[in-house]
């Protein structure tokens, strides 16, 4: 019998907001010393009142709306109670039967395809303290740093719509993606700003029946999510497979082992008796106050995708990738600006092949890079190029260097003497001795064997370091070889 | 309304009290009388009234997003049974 995964992602994401969501302490606690970005609120002193924070509910709706949520006319917040060193209150304050956004969707790409994902509902709630466990000889503690707490977090809970362990990627990659265009969080996996859980289930194929649904938590980047999900589905189909049952638990994922292991707690059914907050009065939204906030939605990665293919000519494909990151969409633009006579297309190719190379291999992200090199010396060197000063492999290598250096490609140039050598004189020279070196190809190609030109052609780049204009070598050999055969 | 002996147990589990098994017997008619004392209201014809979760009558109250300083290290832990290198301590949690 055939299995098939059902997947449904549920997001957290903290909101990028000055004060956290219910008192006036700073939310900026990533560098700040323990327990320093704290008040009676944070605490849950006696006879404090928390007060909503509005650019959070603003915040939410703007997700909420580029989700195509429905927003909700009346909302509250609940009390989710116990009992964990995390949360100094013993509950949180999170929302339950009146979440700000519900019945939303989100388009992704799967294999040229496009699919729909429903979007459950998304609510607004509290980060919890950080914990750090430590273990001593003979005993070991946990030590609360408190300054995360409080921090608003908003909740994203996708419907279990997605198969596929790449569908459940790309969902989160689309949904950073709009994240990062709205500029309403921080949205980054590394730093737990963007964190992921998933619950997966298999049945067999075609069928609506629903086996048990194991949560997995703890995946810290993109393509753990993927090997996680991949992990899990194959797990549980074998498990069926032979007999097994599969438990309804929940399973973190360990990185360097690329398996998921039971985290079996005293699990006990989670009785968390919600009841409404009582220090805090429900909202009304008003659908002026949504239209207000649907007007300060930004261009989002579909309809700049879609511009980018009529206004720059680009395929779809190169828009799509170009796009997925806000960064790169921006860098993109501005170089096109800073350089009206290079084609768009040279540009889009430059960024999702060097530059992206180069993202890749010094595992930066497109800021770090923006911050090293700007878009106008960028500009410089792609000019530089085109007019044959440098050859497109120098280039590619000298934009490796301003990465690294920080200096512009002219800089670059003039210290290593990398100009492109179109000199007819001096590459007949080194024709003359790659010929000389490289008797065998030579007699290949005499023979007709025409790939021989290529590698012979490839020496001399070796010869010059990439440095020599590859259509004058084509030439210049060529000929020599046909001389050759004269003689 | 009488609760069980597992409600009273399952209650003293949730608020983390520990209970001897004397207290949850006495505890549990205590309990059960203050639930019995609130069925009193159940009479009350309230079909004309739409349910609310605030007495209050008022909604929408936010703040800006300003941010104020908070308290010292020292007093955020003033008040802490036991801590270590700034931080609360508390008994080892395995996580969740």
């Amino acid at each position: 019998m055939k299995y098939e995964a059902v997947i449904g992602l549920e997001v957290h994401t903290q909101l990028r907001t000055r004060s956290k969501m219910y008192c006036r302490c700073s939310t900026d606690y990533v560098n700040a010393p323990p327990n320093t970005h704290v008040c009676p609120v944070c605490l849950g002193m006696p006879g404090v009142l928390p007060v909503i924070n509005k650019q959070a509910v603003e915040y939410t709706m703007m997700a909420a709306l580029a989700l195509n949520c429905t927003i909700a006319e009346y909302t509250k917040f609940d009390r989710k109670n116990y009992s964990y060193p995390d949360l100094m209150k013993g509950y949180q304050i999170s929302q339950y039967d009146t979440p700000i956004g519900r019945s939303g969707r989100l388009t992704i790409q799967v294999d040229g395809q496009e699919k729909k994902v429903g979007i459950t509902r998304v609510h607004l709630e509290e980060d919890v303290a950080k914990l750090v466990h430590r273990t001593a000889v003979g005993e070991s503690c946990s030590l609360v740093d408190v300054n995360r707490s409080g921090v608003p977090l908003m909740e994203i809970v996708g419907e279990p719509d997605l198969h596929f362990p790449e569908e459940a990627r790309q969902y989160l990659m689309k949904l950073h993606s709009i994240l990062q265009y709205l500029d309403v969080s921080t949205a980054s996996m590394e730093d737990g700003s963007f964190r992921c859980d998933a619950n997966v289930s298999i049945r067999p194929e075609g069928s609506s029946e629903l086996l048990a649904k194991v949560e997995v938590k703890n995946m810290n980047s993109f393509r753990a999510v993927f090997r996680a999900l991949e992990y899990e589905v194959k797990r549980q189909t074998r498990a069926i497979e032979t007999g097994e049952k599969v438990v309804q638990e929940t399973r973190g994922w360990v990185e360097e082992n690329g398996e998921t292991v039971s985290q079996r707690s005293k699990e006990f059914a989670h009785d968390y008796r919600y009841f409404p907050e009582p220090d805090l009065l429900p909202l009304n939204i008003t659908r002026t106050w949504v239209a207000e906030t649907g007007a300060k939605l930004p261009e989002l990665p579909e309809a700049r995708r879609d511009r980018f293919v009529t206004e720059y000519g680009l395929s779809l494909y190169d828009a799509n990738l170009l796009t997925s990151s806000k960064e790169m969409a921006d860098y993109f633009e501005n170089l096109c600006q800073d350089n009206k006579t290079i084609l768009a297309k040279t540009v889009s190719n430059w960024l999702l092949g060097t530059v992206s190379a180069i993202l890749n291999t010094n595992n930066i992200d497109m800021s770090e890079f923006a911050d090293q090199v700007s878009t106008e010396r960028v500009a410089e060197l792609l000019l530089t190029e085109s007019q044959g000063v440098v050859s497109t492999a120098t280039a590619k290598s000298i934009l490796e260097e301003m990465y690294k250096t920080g200096k512009s490609s002219s800089e670059i140039i003039a210290v290593q003497g990398l100009t492109q050598i179109s000199d007819t004189g001096e590459l007949e020279k080194i024709a003359a001795q790659v010929i000389q070196a490289n008797v065998p190809a030579v007699a290949d190609y005499k023979a007709g064997k025409a790939q021989s030109l290529t590698f012979l052609v490839g020496q001399v780049m070796r010869v010059t370091h990439g440095r020599a204009n590859p259509r004058v070598v084509t030439e210049v050999l060529k000929k020599k070889l046909e001389e050759e055969g004269e003689e | 309304m009488k609760l069980s002996r597992e409600e009273v147990l399952h209650i003293a589990l949730l608020a983390r009290v520990g209970l001897a098994e004397a207290e949850g017997e006495k505890l549990g008619e205590q309990l059960s009388n203050i639930l019995e004392n609130f069925e009193v209201l159940q009479p009350v014809d309230t079909s004309d009234v739409p349910p609310t979760t605030q007495s209050i009558i008022r909604h929408n109250v936010m703040r800006d997003d300003e941010v104020t300083p908070s308290l010292s290290q020292d007093e955020v832990l003033a008040n802490a049974p036991q801590k270590e290198e700034n931080f609360f301590r508390v008994r080892a949690v395995l996580e969740q």
